[in-house]
């Protein structure tokens, strides 16, 4: 009796993923998709710990669910939204670490009656994905948050290929005869362990956001392999929907940057840059001061922001939907030019400017707004720089070559704010400081709009 | 090779459910506009969470004296739930700025 509710319990759990992510890939359904989602993770959570045969030590559970829900929730609801990316890569390597556990203590087990050696294959495999998952997670958050750099030394593909090899290879040495000592167990770990960190130790930082949707989908897999070990049906529904549906996500990431996503894991974004940029474009760069960038913004017909991380970072979201309204109070017509990686995510300028309540209809994608940019008057660009790159439309030894960028070069007037003229996330000069229809406006993102704002006022 | 067939006899009816649902996620998947990657990355981040489940068998099964398998299904039950209860709350955070703002 209790196994039937069990089961379908099970499956109303699987369906509120299916449905929970259907719902998530459109804007109207995606916050309730969410929640329905999260509904049936806990009833199948629920359903597990009472309904499932043989299961004790609940006040364990009970304590170790307690832990994670009180530090998860706290965690989650204090992160900046800046710092968004980094969470997601954090909480995916959490379940990666988990699925690995399991593996471990289920090999530890030694009890192969069922399965033999299949059985053994699908437990390492757990082990290892779950583990690269979890180290390669930790090295996205490093490189997120600016703890770690790019390492590239020479030959890193080859050894990265060894490695994995070797892991590989372990595994189904100890499938065919597992082994009563657990030692070799301890060895796979670490080699899997070395690889996840080898693995994502030479991808550009500019490339984490595919890379973590890549190891999202290795969770999923390790998820699924756990419940198949399980002959749990809500696992492998869930971990194989997951293992799918976000490999196509990476590589419909991989896509809106124009790149594959063999490209991505080669690696090498940013390091082969700073030598095809270099010197070869110069000419004058031209400044503008707050008060001309005032005077030219407000006498202007038709204005689109380009924001990018450098608005982020300098959390001036606020600031910026002021400027607009002041803009639009003088009969400005003001859009914002969203181009699908600006930032260090998919949609992240989206939630950062909905979060300063700019209205969604304002915001433009990429292909809308390049057709409105020939009649514009300015294009004003806020801590954005490869995504207006025109060297990825012509200059084909760029790394950025290709790459589908906003045209704002074809608007009338550019103003580019930046504290600097520093390069790029992607290493390499950006030729649209030299345009003569370009004038800099130095200084951090929020100082100046804050400056134009006073300006605007005064006006 | 005998004993592989053996395996995936046994376990047809899993192997069918693994096919169909490769299947059904990339199509739940395929039309999705660039500015929903992200929460939806965050979203299924937080549904291979439902390896919690497996979590709780391991720790709910755990002999009162074999402290590896107690240590560990502790941990891995609380690395489940940071999982689950961190990867749906920030997705809902990011879901709740793109609510329609009135105009």
């Amino acid at each position: 009796m209790e196994k039937y509710i069990l089961d379908i319990i099970y499956l109303i759990g699987s369906v509120t993923f299916i449905l929970g992510l259907k719902m998530l890939s459109h804007p109207d359904s995606a916050r309730k998709g969410n929640l329905i989602a999260a509904f049936g993770m806990t009833i199948a959570i629920l359903g597990a710990i009472f309904l499932e045969g043989g299961i004790g030590n609940h006040l364990w559970i009970f304590g170790g669910i307690l832990i994670g829900t009180v530090v998860g929730w706290i965690a989650a609801k204090r992160v900046k939204m800046t710092a968004m990316p980094q969470m997601v890569s954090l909480f995916n390597g959490m379940g990666g670490a988990c699925a690995a556990v399991i593996s471990i203590v289920e090999y530890t087990k030694h009890d192969f009656s069922h399965g033999g050696a299949a059985m053994v294959g699908i437990i390492m495999a757990g082990l290892i994905i779950g583990t690269v998952s979890f180290t390669g997670s930790m090295i996205a958050f490093g490189k997120l948050n600016g703890n770690i750099g790019d390492k590239v030394f020479p030959g890193q593909k080859f050894i990265n290929l060894v490695i994995l090899l070797a892991a590989v290879g372990l595994a189904t040495y100890l499938s065919m005869q597992p082994m009563a000592d657990n030692m070799l167990l301890y060895v796979v770990l670490g080699i899997a362990v070395l690889y996840g960190v080898m693995f994502v130790m030479p991808i550009g930082g500019a490339d984490m956001p595919v890379v973590i949707s890549l190891l999202n989908s290795f969770t999923g897999v390790a998820a699924a392999f756990a419940g198949f070990v399980y002959n749990n049906q809500v696992m492998l529904t869930g971990g194989i929907l997951v293992g799918s549906a976000g490999t196509i996500l990476t590589i419909l990431m991989c896509k809106a940057m124009n790149r594959s996503l063999f490209n991505v894991i080669a690696g090498a974004f940013g390091t082969a840059g700073g030598a095809s940029g270099g010197d070869k474009q110069q000419g004058t760069v031209k400044e503008i001061s707050a008060p001309d960038a005032a005077v030219l913004l407000a006498y202007s017909k038709k204005v689109f922001i380009v924001p990018g991380y450098g608005l982020a970072v300098a959390q001036a979201q606020h600031i910026c939907h002021e400027l607009e309204k002041l803009l639009e109070e003088k009969g400005v017509e003001v859009k914002y030019a969203i181009h699908p990686v600006a930032g260090r995510m998919p949609g992240h300028m989206n939630v950062l400017l909905a979060e300063a309540d700019v209205p969604y209809d304002k915001l433009l994608e990429m292909e809308d707004a390049n057709s409105e940019m020939p009649n514009t008057d300015v294009s004003i660009i806020i801590g954005a720089n490869d995504v207006v790159n025109p060297a990825a439309r012509h200059d084909q030894s760029s790394p950025i070559y290709g790459m589908p960028i906003l045209d704002v070069d074809k608007s009338a007037n550019v103003i580019i704010m930046k504290r600097s003229m520093a390069a790029g996330y992607a290493g390499i000069d950006n030729e649209l400081f030299y345009y003569p229809n370009n004038r800099m406006l130095f200084g951090d993102a929020k100082a100046s709009l804050q400056k134009l704002v006073t300006e605007v006022k005064a006006l | 090779m005998e004993q592989l067939l053996a395996f995936l006899g046994e376990n047809i009816r899993f192997i069918y459910l693994l096919i169909l649902m490769v299947f059904l996620g990339i199509e739940v998947i395929s039309h999705v506009p660039s500015v929903l990657h992200t929460p939806l990355m965050s979203g299924a981040n937080a549904i291979h969470g439902v390896v919690i489940v497996g979590a709780i068998i391991v720790m709910g099964k755990a002999e009162p004296d074999n402290y590896l398998a107690l240590v560990l299904g502790f941990i891995s039950v609380i690395l489940g739930t940071l999982n689950v209860v961190g990867g749906f709350v920030v997705t809902d955070r990011m879901l709740e700025m793109f609510k329609k703002k009135k105009k």
